[in-house]
């Protein structure tokens, strides 16, 4: 159980990897993730879930090298195997709890960020099967940091790339990009869907609050267990508390409060760590990476 | 009659065990044990024997230890429980058992709770299990969690020939003695582990990693999986916040959270990839065990702790050998004492809790003195991390994805007291799902009994 069977990378810092994990693979729906352990002494992290294939058993994510455990998960190969996979997590998107009819009345856009890229590629797959193709904007600070393009021209309507230096598509950030598209190319949209890093979704909802664009964000809070039992996810949502792993992580983005989402996301970070704190583990968080290699 | 004094507990030293997560008390060897028992009448009307809501019957077995006989003490205790090295050590006795027995009225009751965790730990010493033979009957019985209540109804089912598997949404089995109960109370590779152990051997399967209502929803397990009951024993983990100003602020978690981060992920050794964030000074609401278990650990960790607490001393709901301890260990008990704000540093972490006083008013309905607010008593308590150890309440992830399923006002599952059952044909639930937050003593006799009326159940569905 919990093989790796296939692992490719999309960029330099980020990869994309098969699993076997066939009880959530046959429960997955779009806007779900898991929770993975790498080893017995790994800790548990949120991923979503990017693809599933019910027949064989096998579900798909896409990682970003950041700290700790995704530097340990990049060290895996094929043929090596997760710990533990748990899931599905989470409530699955709103677009399921839409009729057909419903969701052919709606002009859609997307707009992913980074490796946000790979979530909204489960959704927009998941609309061109029931019939609708979605515009989506995917953004990234340059070309090479692009990911997915061009499975995702497969199954959307119009696809705008936006990179921060202009190497590729428009140059600026997704929200210009959707700014241009609305006030000067007159495009009329009826919902929003963003994943991307919370800054970008902040930005983004305060600019589609402006246009009137109902938008909903994904959000990545920190999460230890992921079924509602510990509240290291909580986030703010129209001023009342909600847990993002069970009642999330997709929320009205309207009604985020993404300036307390931001600061508690880096609660954790090693930089952000309080000169005061009694658990100083930046000093052993690299070293384990080290000592997990040599074994 | 002579007044004899209870047999005195070994344990380790404070200034020692405030460095490490080594279990407290050390217990009775043989010898201590036969002198305690040696303390009880053997009522003909035992008194304890109703304050234990197993019924274990305790002159009985304690009979067996003043003989030396350990190993039909161990016999006499397994008629009511599955667990007694884990109950031994986390009933609050004071109110149960120990509560009622006569000794107590002149004197010290008997030390009833370190009798039966010594027959515990001797039979795993031991290695007595309890001997049974198994007839597979054919018939498939889901049990969902892996707390005492999910252990306990598995046991019992197996021992009666069903095929028994425990689906368990977190990675280790064992529930609240897994996540929430730390070590220095409640070893967990010796005991928690091996009892655990017990059960798999009486081939009950554990799956871990399904989380029910997602994975796999109920009528999955009937329809798909072809299960002919289900037991729910999910527990009450859904944590409580108090829902004042700042509650979200960075160094503010649950006291789920931060026993989940230090038990389940052991996030205190250095080995392990789980961080775990601690200020130095480190205010724990709440005066029950989970909030005395909460201060313990942190103390362990090296910060200086406070309980804020809204009522006196007196009132505290943990187990007395809890304050106890607390106490001997350094904890600063701020009683009468209620928070009303968490003041942030412009970097959004915890800089103080901003509290009131409280005194105690005339009783209210339930006999307990209500706090009230002392006028002008505002003060600040200067903390770096906040810990709310208010008290939990049912999940409500199978509940809100089992259709049929009803519930009560405070959104526990409803079941029929004596049986367990559930408005749902063939599925019943007992412990802290049903209850509410309780105990684990109440959870496994709740376990238990659920075990009995699902071969009730499915005897008579045989039948028809
Ligand atoms: C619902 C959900 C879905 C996600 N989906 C994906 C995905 O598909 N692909 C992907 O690459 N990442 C995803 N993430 C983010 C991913 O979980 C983090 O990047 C990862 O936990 C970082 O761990 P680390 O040890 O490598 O980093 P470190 O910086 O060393 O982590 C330190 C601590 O902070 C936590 N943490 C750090 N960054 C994040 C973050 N952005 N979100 C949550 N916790 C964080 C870690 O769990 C860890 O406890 C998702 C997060 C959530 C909550
Ligand atoms: C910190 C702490 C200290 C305590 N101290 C004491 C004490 O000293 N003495 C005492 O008697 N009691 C104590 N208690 C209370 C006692 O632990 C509980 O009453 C008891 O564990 C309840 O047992 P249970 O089997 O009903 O549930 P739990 O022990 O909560 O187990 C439920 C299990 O079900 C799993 N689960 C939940 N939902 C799902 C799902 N959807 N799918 C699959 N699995 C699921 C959970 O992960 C968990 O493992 C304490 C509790 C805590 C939190
Ligand atoms: S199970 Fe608990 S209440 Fe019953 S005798 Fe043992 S310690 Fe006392
Ligand atoms: S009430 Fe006390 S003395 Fe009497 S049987 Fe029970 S433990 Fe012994
Ligand atoms: S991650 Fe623990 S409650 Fe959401």
């Amino acid at each position: 159980m919990f093989k790796i069977l296939k692992k490719e990378y999309l960029t330099s810092g980020i990869f994309l990897m098969d699993v076997e994990a066939p009880k959530v693979a046959k429960a997955a729906e779009p806007g779900q993730f898991l929770i993975v352990r790498v080893d017995e002494k790994g800790e548990r992290i949120p991923l979503t879930i990017c693809d599933y294939d019910k027949v064989a058993g096998t579900v798909t994510i896409v990682v970003q090298v950041v700290g700790l455990s995704t530097q340990l998960m990049d060290q895996l190969k094929v043929g090596d195997y997760f710990k533990s996979v748990a899931g599905p997590l989470g409530m699955p998107s709103e677009l399921k709890e839409m009729s057909v009819e419903e969701l052919h009345s709606k002009k859609i856009v997307f707009i992913a960020g980074g490796v946000g890229t790979a979530p909204v590629y489960a959704q927009v797959k998941w609309l061109h099967e029931q019939g609708i193709k979605a515009d989506v904007i995917i953004g990234a600070k340059n070309a090479s940091q692009l990911i997915l393009v061009e499975a995702m021209r497969k199954v959307s309507g119009n696809i705008y790339i936006a990179t921060d230096d202009g190497s590729a598509g428009f140059k600026g950030l997704v929200t210009n990009c959707l700014e241009d598209l609305v006030t000067n190319q007159h495009k009329q949209y009826d919902l929003a869907i963003t994943i991307g890093p919370m800054i970008m979704m902040k930005f983004l909802s305060e600019l589609t609050r402006k246009l009137n664009l109902k938008t909903i964000a994904s959000l990545n809070t920190l999460m230890v267990d992921g079924t509602g039992m510990c509240g290291a996810c909580r986030v703010t949502v129209g001023g009342v508390t909600r847990f993002a792993c069970v009642e999330g992580p997709e929320f009205d983005a309207h009604q985020v409060n993404f300036d307390e989402a931001m600061r508690r996301q880096t609660m954790y970070r090693t930089e952000e760590r309080s000169q005061n704190a009694l658990t100083p583990d930046h000093i052993c968080r690299l070293d384990k990476i080290v000592e997990r290699r040599n074994k | 009659m002579k007044k004899t004094p209870r047999t005195p507990v070994r344990e380790l030293a404070p200034s020692y065990r405030i460095t490490n997560f080594e279990e407290v008390s050390l217990g009775y060897n043989g010898e201590e044990a036969m002198l305690e028992a040696s303390r009880c009448l053997e009522c003909k009307k035992p008194m304890c024997v109703d304050g234990c809501p197993v019924s274990i019957s305790i002159p009985n077995f304690i009979h067996h230890i003043k003989a030396g006989d350990f190993k039909s003490a161990a016999e006499v205790i397994a008629q009511a429980s599955a667990l007694p090295a884990v109950c031994g050590r986390v009933c609050p006795q004071e109110t149960q058992c120990e509560g009622r027995c006569i000794l107590g009225v002149k004197q010290e009751p008997v030390s009833i709770g370190k009798l039966e965790r010594f027959i515990g730990d001797w039979s795993r010493e031991n290695d007595i299990t309890p001997e049974t033979t198994i007839t597979p009957n054919g018939l498939k019985v889901a049990v969902i969690g892996s707390g005492p209540a999910g252990l306990a109804c598995a046991g019992d089912l197996a021992r009666m020939g069903y095929e028994v598997t425990i689906f368990e949404a977190l990675h280790k089995p064992g529930g609240v003695l897994e996540y929430g109960i730390p070590s220095f109370r409640l070893p967990k590779e010796t005991v928690v582990r091996h009892e655990i152990g017990n059960i798999v051997k009486m081939g009950v399967k554990i799956e871990n990693n399904v989380v029910i209502g997602r994975t796999l929803t109920i009528d999955q397990l009937f329809n798909e999986e072809a299960f002919n009951a289900v037991f729910i024993g999910s527990g009450a983990g859904l944590p409580k916040f108090m829902g004042i100003p700042g509650e979200n602020l960075n160094g503010v978690q649950s006291s789920n959270e931060f026993l989940t981060r230090t038990n389940l992920m052991e996030a205190h050794h250095d080995d392990t990839d789980t961080p775990l964030k601690l200020g130095k000074v480190v205010a724990v609401i709440g005066g029950g065990n989970v909030a005395m278990d909460a201060a313990r650990t942190a103390r362990r960790l090296g910060a200086e702790v406070h309980i804020v607490y809204r009522r006196s001393k007196a009132e505290l709901p943990a187990r007395a050998e809890e304050v106890h301890h607390a106490v001997e260990e350094g904890i600063i008990f701020d009683i009468l004492t209620n928070p009303i704000e968490i003041i942030g540093h412009e970097s959004g972490w915890v800089k103080s809790l901003k509290c009131v006083k409280m005194e105690l008013g005339e009783p209210d309905a339930s006999g307990r003195r209500a706090p009230q607010v002392i006028a002008g008593s505002e003060f600040t308590l200067d903390v770096e991390t906040v810990i709310m150890a208010l008290g939990t309440s049912p999940n409500p992830l199978i509940t809100s994805t089992t259709k049929g399923l009803e519930l009560n006002r405070r959104r526990c599952i409803l079941i029929e007291e004596e049986t367990g059952r559930t408005s749902r044909d063939g599925v019943y639930a007992g412990g802290d799902a049903v209850t509410g937050a309780a105990t684990v003593i109440l959870a496994m006799g709740a376990g238990r009994k659920a075990a009995k009326a699902i071969d009730q159940f499915l005897k008579n569905q045989a039948i028809e």
